[in-house]
């Protein structure tokens, strides 16, 4: 029983391990985002900057009911000049760890994201992530890009225009149809894709009868978003071949195995790291690497196992299905 | 070396809502302050706080003063604090938590620090550790007399604590820190817990660094959630919301890893 090896790749980049800090906790720092790499995150996303400072919004503006977070923080960020430096910081105390740094972008208009992906382009990230899925600035901004395949692509083009550096797209939950989403934003030029972001959601005080948020409503995440997290994953990676950043919900070995399983090759962590503190980053991989050593399995080998069928046995046995194997045998949209 | 009060995750957070309350009643303290004493208890230790929310208003941190029922000691400085004065017995106000990291009482000697509103979560502190037998010095600093706050809560549980004046109206003239210095020579504490301005905080960790006597000092930041997700409180790598309010700046520990 060799120990496994977690080492994953996206777009030519090697991550130790396939857990990723995910956009908007922990990420506003570089002490934070250090702190993250040095409890074992296998990389780090920045919170999301645009092009000017915002302060977000007012409070409550993140609480726990139990089933995980509701949040409506509205992508409070110092600007893109003030995000640049810090990335550069970051990235200055990430490298002699080996642990890549992720960017992450947000605009309020296709334009505007072209001008903030230049930007940030000068931070030299390894990555960048296009958010166009915060649910938590409709107010401001008007519904997400991640909304439609037309709008979602052409900030893909957008983007990919401006920068020479591998892009993530940043996917929402709540929409008619990941498949064709995904398929629009990898015709545009997009590298990988990270799914999901927060889905929204309310909570009511009782006493008062008014939202429990000031912003009124916001964006679930944490165990609630685990099973809606897994079923995006499954519908995009049946669709496009990129690497898939699976996030959503995941707070042990078991949550991350299930979303490789579901076809992502890495597996973003958000709330669990304020349930449990960075430590979950070691725990989770230790979880995995266990599971995957008693079983002498791969990633590679379980990758995308979800989407293959179990055979039983009047049928000869066959080996775990790769993940592109296995796409010609999966029911395509549910009807 | 400032560490954490002790290791392992961010603390419990089972009470995640909003859960009403009612003003039992209010208690001037100063000319600026008022504790506002609830209906109902608040499971905390001394150190922690809480988030007070008044719905369409605000959500703010306050330090827990009391436990049972639960209390808070609040100056009126902005919109928010200002609000919660003017509630009356009867009408609702709202919580989470507590959340943070309290103090934790070390050897059997305690001497309590408290600057400006900071001395909030001190007389929890101080009835705490006379509780566990220990021997409890305090010292309360502020501007002037007008500011001074809680001395009497103090005196109730038969501490007479040293007050100290930056004009000297009442007490010793000058910081707090002075008046400590000739104490922390001549009978120093086991441990030294604190809550007040920053600058106050910063000058007693060098006292206490100089003595060797291990500091539990309380910080104060901006916050927003509270509970160690949003990034607003950070201070040197650590969210005082999470890993705070309470530092521990112990001079041996700090040795022993340098
Ligand atoms: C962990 C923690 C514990 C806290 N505990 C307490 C507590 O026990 N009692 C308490 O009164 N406050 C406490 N605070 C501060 C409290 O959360 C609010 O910041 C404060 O009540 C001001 O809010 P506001 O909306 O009324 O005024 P704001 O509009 O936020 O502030 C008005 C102005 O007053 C300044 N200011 C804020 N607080 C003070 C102050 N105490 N003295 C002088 N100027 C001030 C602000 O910088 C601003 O310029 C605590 C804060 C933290 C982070
Ligand atoms: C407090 C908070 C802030 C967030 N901020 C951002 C952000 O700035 N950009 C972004 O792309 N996603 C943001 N997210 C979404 C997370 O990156 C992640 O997609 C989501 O929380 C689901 O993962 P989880 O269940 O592991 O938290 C935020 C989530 C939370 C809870
Ligand atoms: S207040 Fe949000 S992390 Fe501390």
């Amino acid at each position: 029983m060799s120990k496994p090896d977690l080492a994953v790749s996206i777009a030519g980049l090697r991550l130790a391990n396939p857990l990723v800090l995910a956009s908007g906790i922990f990420g506003t720092h570089a002490s934070l985002m250090v702190r993250a790499a040095r409890a074992g995150a296998g990389a780090i996303t920045a919170k999301s900057a645009g092009t000017q400072p915002r302060s977000g919004h007012p409070n409550p503006s993140c609480v726990d009911f139990g089933g995980g977070l509701l949040n409506a923080i509205g992508l409070a960020n110092p600007g893109a000049a003030a995000e640049v430096a810090l990335l550069i910081e970051t990235r200055a105390q990430l490298a002699p760890l080996g642990v890549p740094l992720i960017a992450s972008i947000f605009a309020d208009r296709v334009e505007n994201f072209g001008r903030v992906a230049a930007q940030i382009a000068e931070a030299a990230p390894d990555l960048l992530e296009v958010n166009i899925s915060c649910p938590n600035v409709a107010s401001d901004f008007g519904e997400p890009f991640a909304g439609s395949p037309a709008t979602a692509a052409a900030v893909t083009a957008a983007v990919r225009k401006q920068v020479s550096v591998p892009i993530i797209i940043k996917l929402a939950p709540n929409v008619p149809d990941l498949g064709q989403i995904a398929r629009a934003v990898v015709d545009a030029g997009a590298d990988a894709i990270c799914a999901i972001n927060t889905m929204p959601g309310l909570l009511v005080d009782l006493e008062s009868g008014q939202p429990v948020l000031a912003n009124r409503t916001g964006g679930v995440s944490g165990a609630a978003l685990a099973p809606i997290a897994l079923y995006a994953v499954y519908q995009i990676s049946a669709a496009v071949d990129v690497p898939i950043i699976g996030t959503g919900g995941v707070s042990s070995g078991a949550d991350a195995l299930r979303m490789i399983m579901a076809g992502a090759t890495a597996v973003g962590v958000g709330s669990a790291v304020y349930r449990e503190g960075p430590a979950v980053f070691e725990r989770i991989a230790t979880e995995m690497a266990g599971w995957l050593a008693e079983r002498d399995l791969t990633l590679d080998q379980i990758r995308g196992r979800a989407h293959g069928r179990v055979l039983w046995p009047e049928a000869p046995s066959t080996p775990p299905v790769p993940h592109a194997a296995a796409r010609a045998t999966i029911p395509q949209e549910h009807g | 070396m400032i560490t954490a009060t002790s290791g392992g995750g961010l603390g419990d957070r089972s009470d995640g809502l909003p859960r009403p309350y009612r003003v039992a009643s209010l208690r001037q303290e100063n000319h600026r302050t008022r504790t506002v004493i609830l209906d109902g208890p608040v499971d905390a230790e001394p150190g922690q706080f809480c988030m007070l929310w008044l719905p369409g208003l605000d959500e703010k941190p306050f330090s827990v003063a009391a436990a049972s029922p639960a209390a808070f000691t609040i100056a009126a400085v902005g919109p928010f604090s200002r609000a919660v004065h003017a509630l009356a017995p009867g009408d609702r106000i709202w919580l989470r938590g507590p959340f943070g990291r309290p103090f934790q009482l070390q050897g059997r000697d305690a001497l309590l620090v408290g600057g400006g509103y900071g001395v909030a979560p001190l007389l929890l502190l101080a009835s705490r550790a006379l509780a566990a037998g220990h021997r409890v010095r305090v010292a309360i600093g502020a501007r002037g007399e007008g500011d001074l706050l809680l001395a009497d809560g103090f005196r109730q549980l038969g501490i007479d604590p040293i007050l100290t004046t930056d004009d000297g109206s009442q007490g010793q003239r000058g910081r707090v820190t002075e008046a400590l210095a000739p104490l922390m020579d001549a009978d120093p504490p086991d441990a030294l817990y604190a809550c007040g301005p920053h600058g106050m905080l910063a000058a007693l960790a060098d006292l206490a660094g100089k003595h060797r006597v291990p500091a539990q000092l309380s910080w104060e930041a901006y916050m927003r959630c509270g509970i160690g997700i949003c990034g607003s409180c950070e201070q040197d790598g650590l969210l005082l919301c999470a890993d705070g309010p309470v530092l521990v700046d112990d001079p041996v520990l700090r040795e022993e890893r340098s």
